[in-house]
């Protein structure tokens, strides 16, 4: 697996659009430090960047080279190794060249600015981890799309659509089901739909670290009130390590039974 | 060394391969023929564990392939279509192969047969579609692997370059290897097979060499022969 990792990895490091997505997170973070003059004010601006774009990107990327590379994956297939190791090695080589990007991306420009002089590191750590997060999670269900269709535009248009429904609709949805059904008690609805959407679940994630009532909305008070500022990190980050694993376990099962 | 047994298998309703049975016990150039979409691609990728069968077994020395990955050490393959990750470079997919099959393998001479050498620390999205299957070809004889399968591997060659697969291909065969070769080039595959197997609506049509395939359609050459089953 480290090997497939090790050359699919250094394969995506170099093309142009790891580097266009590392440009990306350098001018923003820049452009946001410098205009911003605030840390914390940054790191709630990037946390709304970020809770969308990653999914985004971890998709589309995941979908893209599971396609592009299909005829590569299959002379590996043909090679004596495993096909768990084979897929769970371009898992990882996606997932983390992506991360990286991120990481380095907005990591220099808020090391120039002085982050180590500042409170903030532990915010803006915890921002990092969750949109790595997201990447992994996003890039394992496209891969799962991908494997379960074979057709090029019809994996895609899902893939998309999957991305969409937890970015937009799946809020949509359960602001529109709390208005119908406003007369009963919601909370534990509420609660329990937010363990559902890894977006929803990043997004309490960070809040909740940040302490910053106002912007918690009701899913994220209930996560306070319900568990606490500590027990609710905890719970919300285990809650997405399942989000990682759920995925992958499926790609892993599927990929064995796969005809390529 | 592979013996097929009673291989079935079908997409959705379609069914590709229909209860195919045969054994191949010595060395030798084997050609699986026939028209499109009669099962060739999807009964090689069986034999390599791309496509796993609705029924049936194919052992490779006596032991079945779908317990085990290993067996595919032995066994090199050259996919019809090359297509490598964009970014890596040509010395480092031969790297990455190597590294990946755990065997001794020997690229120099290929390299040097094919004139790569300039294009070593190109990348492999660089590279147009014969310089591609150059690459494939060095990949799958730089092991000495007993059982080669072949899919089109004259996909964009060069006259020059399809002279030396050519000879490539009839040295490994002098080496007692099992080679089994699809191919819509008629007379690469007269030139070449020991053997036919063709293949028809998924079932084994005709087994046995060229001569006697000759000989049953009282053609003059293989295309004829061909030409006449397919169109009686």
């Amino acid at each position: 697996m480290i090997k497939i990792f090790k050359y699919s990895f250094s394969d995506l490091m170099r093309s142009r659009w790891s580097f266009i997505y590392l440009a990306f997170y350098l001018v923003l973070g820049f452009v946001l430090l410098f205009l911003n003059n605030d840390l914390s004010k940054a790191v709630i601006t990037l946390m709304n960047v970020i809770v969308v774009l990653t999914p985004m990107i971890g998709t589309i990327f995941g979908i893209m080279y599971f396609y592009n590379s299909r005829e590569f994956t299959e002379l590996l297939l043909a090679q004596p190794v495993r096909r768990s190791t084979i897929f769970l090695g371009q898992y990882l080589g996606i997932s983390i060249s992506l991360t990286l990007s991120l990481v380095l991306g907005l990591g220099i420009p808020f090391l120039a600015y002085g982050l180590f002089q500042s409170g903030e590191i532990a915010n803006f750590l915890l921002l990092l981890i969750s949109g790595a997060f997201l990447t992994f999670i996003f890039v394992a269900l496209s891969i799962c799309i991908a494997l379960f269709n074979s057709n090029k535009i019809k994996g895609f248009g899902y893939a998309i659509l999957m991305w969409l429904f937890f970015a937009v609709i799946y809020d949509g949805i359960i602001l529109l089901s709390m208005m119908i059904f406003q007369d009963y008690p919601l909370d534990n609805f509420a609660l329990v739909a937010s363990f559902l959407n890894p977006i929803d679940l990043s997004r309490i994630l960070v809040l909740l670290k940040l302490d910053i009532s106002a912007l918690l909305g009701y899913t994220g008070a209930l996560f306070q009130r319900f568990f606490g500022t500590s027990l609710g990190l905890s719970v919300s980050l285990g809650l997405m390590l399942l989000w990682v694993i759920m995925p992958g376990v499926l790609m892993v099962r599927k990929s064995s039974k796969n005809d390529f | 060394m592979i013996q097929v047994k009673n291989l079935t298998k079908s997409y959705g309703k379609l069914k590709v391969l229909e209860d195919i049975h045969f054994e191949i016990e010595k060395g030798g150039i084997y050609a699986i023929l026939g028209p499109n979409g009669s099962g060739k691609t999807t009964f090689l990728k069986i034999l390599l564990g791309m496509v796993i069968p609705g029924s049936g077994e194919i052992h490779y020395n006596g032991e079945d392939i779908l317990k085990s990955h290993e067996y595919r050490k032995h066994i090199g393959y050259l996919p019809q279509i090359a297509r490598f990750p964009d970014n890596l470079t040509v010395k480092e997919i031969i790297h990455m192969i190597a590294d990946v099959r755990e065997i001794d393998s020997l690229p120099e001479p290929l390299i040097a047969l094919f004139g790569l050498d300039s294009f070593l620390d190109k990348k492999l999205g660089t590279l147009s579609g014969g310089t591609r299957q150059k690459v494939n070809i060095v990949l799958t004889f730089m092991f000495d692997s007993p059982v080669i399968v072949l899919d089109e591997p004259t996909a964009g060659l060069d006259p020059v370059s399809l002279i030396k697969l050519k000879s490539l291909i009839n040295e490994e065969k002098e080496k007692g290897k099992i080679i089994l070769i699809t191919s819509h080039i008629m007379s690469l595959v007269e030139e070449l097979a020991d053997e036919v197997f063709f293949l028809l609506e998924g079932s084994i049509y005709f087994q046995g060499t060229i001569d006697a395939l000759r000989r049953k359609t009282a053609a003059s050459n293989l295309e004829h022969a061909i030409a006449k089953i397919l169109e009686p």
